[in-house]
């Protein structure tokens, strides 16, 4: 993907006698710095426009996020495991296509509920048995991919658009489980748990972070690489059709252009919530917090009346600033060591 | 000779376009025309002048997926120039085009180079920026052909000895290009960058630089095809040519062009761009909808990368069988 050479080559990386303590490493890390930063976006928001702090307003504002992040969460695992998945979005409209056309056919919720998650799981499947399978590198298999879904999805919908969604399928994406907490919402911090705890606290866990670093060296011991990233591009296909269920159940309707787009902002979300693009590194709690900063800045422009695609322009500022500006600090302050 | 001929990958795949024709052919002789060969042709054109590009771009080992964004906001900005100057002759638009299009090409290439950025990360952001630019500069209108002056519109079109400017454009830019991989040291460090970064610094070969000079390319190309484009369609707008990155990409892909660098060649870029170019004008022919373009463009880079990966895997002393796989 990129031109990696590896920094620990001759002289090889310094590993320390002991760590430092968690409030140490906590102050001089990626995560502090990003709250600092939801912090300021938040307090900015609630100066620049009167109505930001109204709860159903800031209700509405996790919509923004809820289902990207929910991507995102599996997303974090691929790319520190070294892969990529570009097809997220598709998968969305894919999913949510096979949805729509199971509604033609008069299913109820659970069959529907059944079918969004299968054909994510199938998609996720087919991307993952071409890269593991195959041994195909992911960014090229999943622009293709990303092609293919959203492809099927025309071919079956053309400029059409499926509707009539059953009324107790719309409580996914627009109820609420209490006051202004709603479902999706619930539904994220449930997820962000679950993956914090797959991630950080389980040995499958730590064999993500071992195949990012070192797939070789996981081979070596033990890790059935080509086995963790099958089971990782299941996982983001299965999370790409939660996100279908709860994006169509939200709109009520599928059209082929469902969620165009999202695996920018998807990825976007992850890199700047301190995964490292080229593997090896990240961590959940980041990505959650990414996700917030994300969603509180579009919705903030969005109550300013600031257009989508100029959003866009800001999006991809940040995309590239969050990776750049590490890079550039980390450069003059070898430069002052030196 | 003829048996590495027979096996190339620039074989099989005139091969597979040329069933593909006769095929077609059988059932609408129409096709074949040489006519329609040629429309089909000045169709791919803009495909066949990207893919190009592209193709340095991933011998290097990068990708550049804001093509298309530049080409739209080249386009945009020579549009609203012609529009605010309708006097200003077309080699000055072009000279624009192309000097525009290699700027942004250069700022996707150094912060590749100065910067060590994943170039995938660079160009989805540069892409959206790009977009996003043209919005901002043009307020979301549209820029339609009676804004446009007779001249910026007619340059492509002109018929100069039996094919469109355009069509020659594409000629030149493949001849250039055949020239440029082949016959300069910058087109063999490309290869030499893709091949093997590590040996290509010893042998004093700058990659950082080698990659910009890949992304300028590129950007140039898409700038000049930016102003082919508005001109040939005679109509700007934030959306032209939106996703039209992955059709590029797909071209060089089907191509055999490796994704991992290294590995490719002009005429399989132009065979890759020519395939998908005449999948795109046989479907309204054979009476299928224009919406399985995007599903069958997905499917050939599918299983031209795995066609790809089997054919070139080098036949050697595996010592750890699937260390090899998981690397």
């Amino acid at each position: 993907m990129s031109l990696a050479i590896p920094d620990t080559g001759a002289q090889g990386r310094q590993i320390p006698d002991r760590l430092k303590s968690p409030l140490q490493r906590f102050l001089v890390s990626w995560e502090l710095l990003l709250l600092v930063v939801a912090v300021a976006v938040f307090t900015l928001n609630s100066f620049a426009s009167p109505y930001f702090l109204d709860p159903w307003n800031l209700s509405d504002a996790t919509f923004n996020f809820t289902e990207k992040a929910m991507i995102a969460f599996a997303m974090g695992l691929l790319i520190i495991s070294g892969e990529i998945d570009l097809s997220v979005a598709s998968i969305i409209a894919l999913s949510s296509t096979a949805m729509g056309f199971a509604v033609q056919m008069g299913a109820d919720t659970p069959v529907l509920v059944m079918i969004g998650l299968g054909t994510g799981l199938l998609c996720g499947g087919f991307n993952g048995f071409l890269v593991t399978g195959l041994g195909l590198p992911s960014i090229v298999v999943t622009i293709g991919t990303m092609s293919l879904f959203r492809g099927i999805s025309y071919i079956v919908l053309g400029d059409k658009a499926y509707t009539g969604y059953p009324s107790d399928f719309a409580f996914f994406g627009q109820g609420y489980v209490w006051w202004v907490i709603s479902f999706e919402f619930v539904l994220f911090a449930l997820l962000a748990i679950v993956f914090a705890v797959i991630l950080h606290k389980t040995n499958f866990g730590r064999a993500v972070y071992v195949v990012g670093n070192n797939p070789v060296g996981a081979l070596f011991s033990g890790i059935r690489v080509p086995r963790v990233k099958f089971a990782l591009f299941l996982l983001t296909g299965l999370m790409s059709g939660v996100a279908a269920i709860c994006l169509t159940s939200r709109l009520g309707a599928t059209r082929p252009s469902i969620a165009f787009g999202w695996e920018l902002e998807i990825v976007t979300m992850v890199v700047l919530g301190g995964v490292n693009i080229l593997g090896g590194s990240g961590s959940i709690p980041g990505v959650v917090i990414a996700a917030f900063v994300m969603g509180m800045v579009t919705f903030g422009f969005g109550l300013l009346n600031v257009p989508g695609i100029v959003m866009s322009i800001f999006i991809g500022l940040l995309l590239i600033a969050v990776i750049a500006l590490p890079r550039i600090a980390h450069r003059v302050l070898a430069k002052r060591k030196a | 000779m003829i048996r590495s001929l027979m096996k190339s990958r620039e074989t099989i795949l005139a091969g597979a376009i040329l069933v593909l024709v006769l095929a077609i052919a059988t059932r609408f002789p129409g096709f074949v025309a040489p006519s329609n060969l040629a429309n089909v042709f000045n169709d791919t054109a803009p495909l066949i002048i990207l893919a190009l590009g592209q193709m340095v771009v991933i011998l290097t080992r990068c990708i550049d997926l804001s093509v298309a964004a530049n080409l739209a906001l080249t386009g945009m900005v020579v549009a609203m120039l012609n529009m605010a100057m309708p006097g200003l002759p077309v080699p000055v638009i072009l000279a624009l085009a192309i000097c525009l299009g290699a700027l942004m090409g250069l700022a996707n290439g150094l912060l590749v180079w100065k910067l060590d950025i994943p170039p995938i990360v660079v160009t989805l952001g540069t892409m959206t920026i790009y977009r996003g630019i043209i919005f901002v500069i043009s307020g979301g209108e549209w820029i339609n052909a009676h804004e446009m002056s007779d001249a910026f519109k007619a340059f492509p079109r002109e018929v100069v000895l039996g094919l469109p400017v355009l069509s020659w454009i594409a000629i030149a830019v493949v001849i250039g290009f055949i020239v440029l991989v082949g016959r300069t040291p910058l087109g063999r460090a490309f290869f030499a960058v893709g091949g093997n970064p590590h040996a290509a610094v010893y042998t004093g070969i700058n990659v950082g630089l080698t990659q910009c000079a890949a992304y300028v390319i590129s950007g140039a190309l898409a700038g000049l095809t930016g102003y082919l484009w508005v001109a040939r369609y005679a109509v700007a707008y934030v959306d032209i040519a939106g996703g039209f990155e992955l059709e590029v990409v797909a071209a060089c892909v089907i191509g055999g062009i490796s994704i991992a660098g290294g590995i490719g060649s002009v005429g399989g870029a132009l065979l890759g761009a020519l395939f998908l170019g005449i999948v795109k004008n046989a479907l309204p022919v054979i009476n299928i909808s224009p919406f399985w373009q995007l599903a069958i463009s997905g499917s050939a880079i599918i299983i031209a990368v795995a066609f790809n990966a089997t054919s070139n895997r080098t036949k050697g002393r595996v010592i750890l069988k699937k260390a090899e796989h998981a690397a």
